[in-house]
């Protein structure tokens, strides 16, 4: 029997809200403890992600990233892969887009921005695609090797910055050469957000016609279901496996490339920002779905966004909003026992009346 | 001073690392080979050593004792690790994602109580002079070792004993196994489990203690980075058995102390690359080890990292 359409939408919808909402609830018990007011916490919470119009820019400037990061996590785990390693990707795709002036002259204007994101990109998804080779070759569990090659890939990228491609002029912070002015990615027309947030928006929106419309994404989600089954039916599952690691690792590459040309117009360590890791959370949350991403990336950039505000205001830790994301991720796994209690609820009272009659 | 020597120091430098720096890294591992025993991965562990190494710092500053400072970091991973073993109880809960969560809320809650511990300094875990024999000032500073060390050692010992002699092993052995036969012989698996992470928890939390109550000796927000992951990997390395952690450990603390010791001689190009070592290592000892042919020698049967 299946269950009714509402019950699905309670559980992809309704259960992750409640799991939220019990995350700032507990943030603000977590306060009170400090001796904060907690609805003063809660008010500063949303008023310094989504109170006014340089709120709402901070906010969106933050998810832009953050999108990207997150389908780092979410395409590979329609493989089967649970992958972790987006910081890395993002750095070394910030270092790409910085360095690629060093080999060729990219061409001024748009041409050059798509050339240096191209190269971001690339740098992310081969990152990303060797932790798939990896997986599917030798059996090394890709968690594991992700992360560690995320701190492999921020060793080389201060070894890079620091040494070799240090600009001379960047004194007390080591940075790239910054690039040229004609490459530099601006605001959308009347806003005062970089095209960073179109760009996220569109990958994820391309992400979830891959994964929805397609053979190839219909096969992806076929191998993350049973990988045997897939390969007794003839999918290629290592090339399949490997693409969507590849796929993921661009996106987050591209992020790094994109707060290049959008923010820091060098590769410099304010790059290392933890974005990588705040995009697991967000995948997670969005149940990893690409579309459901983007509204998610928001609330979490909005979170990020009233971070500084909670420290000026209140005097709380920078930490404050780590901790609150800490308690939105347990919250939200825990919220995932639940998944199916109510379909199983009606369908047993659906029976009990069948019975009756 | 010729270049022989300047190899020497470095070489003795870097073995004596392999104790001060391997120590934070046996206690994880031996927490995360009890936890991996029956059958779960706790991932979350570099969380667990990031928190205990902040309440272990903060216990000693305020209690003037280093030993208080360890109880108090064991008990606060055993906290973050038990809430693990829970939230792994529920049904449909992956252990690897709640590892994941862990990590974050582990490293916030340790950035957001520690931000009051960056200044001070808290009285120290001893060392025990095992060179006092040499006049060489390298020799000694090179076995001035961890107090922890020992009570590490005398840990893999008995964790070792326990699992192959005990009633007790067996049974965290056989939830590992078989959790069928766990269940058939009346024995409650999350209640092992739980147990086992909660357990391994407060081992980790030693390790914290370790590494902000000796090496590097003082807490900051970028203490830790991955040597709780690496831990996991060890495991995998050591082949799930308490002794071999013990060598893994070492070897592990020699590589990351190559970057220190080269620096300490004044070669200090490549500094940011000497100091991926360890992280290159264990992604190439995992390379070498792993199969994906056949399930690792030695794994317990119902892990899913080894399948």
């Amino acid at each position: 029997m299946n269950a009714p359409r509402w019950v699905a939408v309670f559980d992809s919808v309704v259960l992750p809200l409640l799991a939220l909402v019990g995350a700032v609830l507990m943030f603000g018990v977590f306060v009170w403890f400090g001796g904060t007011d907690p609805v003063e916490a809660w008010t500063l919470l949303f008023k310094g992600a989504f109170g006014d119009s340089f709120a709402w820019q901070n906010t969106l400037q933050r998810a832009a990233p953050l999108m990207l990061t997150a389908l780092c996590v979410a395409l590979p785990i329609q493989a089967g892969l649970t992958v972790i390693g987006g910081e890395g990707a993002l750095v070394l795709g910030g270092l790409a887009a910085a360095g690629l002036p060093y080999l060729v002259d990219p061409s001024s204007g748009s041409m050059g921005t798509a050339a240096v994101l191209a190269a971001a990109a690339l740098a992310g998804g081969l990152w990303i695609g060797l932790v798939g080779v990896m997986q599917q070759y030798r059996g090394v569990n890709e968690t594991i090797s992700s992360l560690l090659m995320g701190y492999l890939a921020v060793g080389l990228f201060k070894h890079l910055v620091e040494g070799p491609m240090r600009d001379p002029e960047s004194l007390n912070k080591p940075s790239t050469l910054p690039l040229s002015e004609d490459v530099l990615m601006g605001l959308i027309p009347g806003q005062d957000v970089h095209w960073g947030l179109v760009w996220g928006a569109v990958v994820c929106v391309i992400a979830g016609i891959w994964l929805f419309g397609t053979t190839h994404g219909f096969a992806t989600r076929v191998v993350g279901g049973n990988a045997r089954a897939a390969r007794l039916v003839g999918l290629p599952s290592r090339r399949l496996v490997i693409t969507a690691c590849a796929l993921g690792g661009a996106a987050a590459g591209l992020a790094g490339g994109i707060e290049v040309v959008a923010v820091h117009n060098a590769a410099n360590a304010s790059l290392i920002a933890g974005l990588g890791y705040t995009g697991i959370l967000v995948s997670f949350v969005a149940r990893h779905n690409p579309l459901a991403i983007i509204p998610v990336a928001v609330l979490f950039g909005g979170f990020g966004a009233a971070g500084s505000m909670l420290q000026r205001r209140l005097d709380l830790p920078d930490a404050s909003v780590l901790v609150l994301q800490g308690f939105a991720f347990v919250l939200i796994l825990a919220v995932e026992a639940l998944r199916g209690r109510l379909a199983a609820k009606l369908a047993q009272r659906g029976a009990l009346r069948a019975e009756a009659v | 001073m010729t270049d022989i020597s300047i190899w020497m120091d470095v070489l003795i430098a870097v073995l004596g690392g392999a104790i001060r720096v391997g120590t934070p890294f046996l206690f994880v591992s031996l927490g995360e080979c009890l936890t991996e025993k029956t059958g779960r991965v706790n991932l979350g562990l570099e969380g667990v050593l990031v928190l205990s190494a902040m309440a272990g710092f903060g216990g000693s500053y305020i209690s003037g004792s280093p030993w208080i400072g360890v109880l108090a970091a064991g008990f606060s991973g055993a906290l973050l690790a038990m809430l693990h073993g829970f939230l792994c109880s529920l049904p449909k809960v992956s252990d690897i994602a709640t590892g994941i969560a862990l990590m974050l809320l582990g490293v916030g809650l340790a950035f957001y109580f520690g931000k009051s511990l960056i200044q001070p300094q808290a009285v120290q875990i001893p060392s025990i002079e095992l060179g006092a024999w040499s006049d060489s000032a390298q020799v000694q500073s090179a076995l001035r070792i961890n107090a922890l060390f020992p009570i590490g050692v005398v840990l893999a010992v008995l964790m070792a004993w326990m699992l192959k002699h005990t009633r007790w092993g067996l049974i965290l052995r056989m939830a590992g196994d078989s959790t069928d036969a766990a269940r058939a012989l009346g024995y409650s698996v999350n209640t092992v489990r739980v147990l086992a992470t909660t357990v391994g928890g407060f081992i980790a939390g030693i390790g914290g203690a370790s590494l902000s109550l000796y090496y590097p000796g003082s807490w900051n927000e970028g203490l830790s980075s991955g040597q709780g992951l690496i831990a996991v990997a060890l495991v995998i390395f050591a082949r799930w058995r308490p002794m071999h952690c013990l060598g893994a450990a070492l070897i592990f603390g020699g590589a990351g102390a190559v970057g220190p010791a080269l620096q300490s001689v004044g070669i200090s190009a490549g500094y940011h690359l000497f100091n991926v070592m360890p992280y290159a290592l264990t992604l190439l000892i995992l390379l070498c080890s792993c199969s994906p042919k056949r399930s690792l020698q030695g794994a317990p049967m119902e892990l899913k990292l080894a399948r």
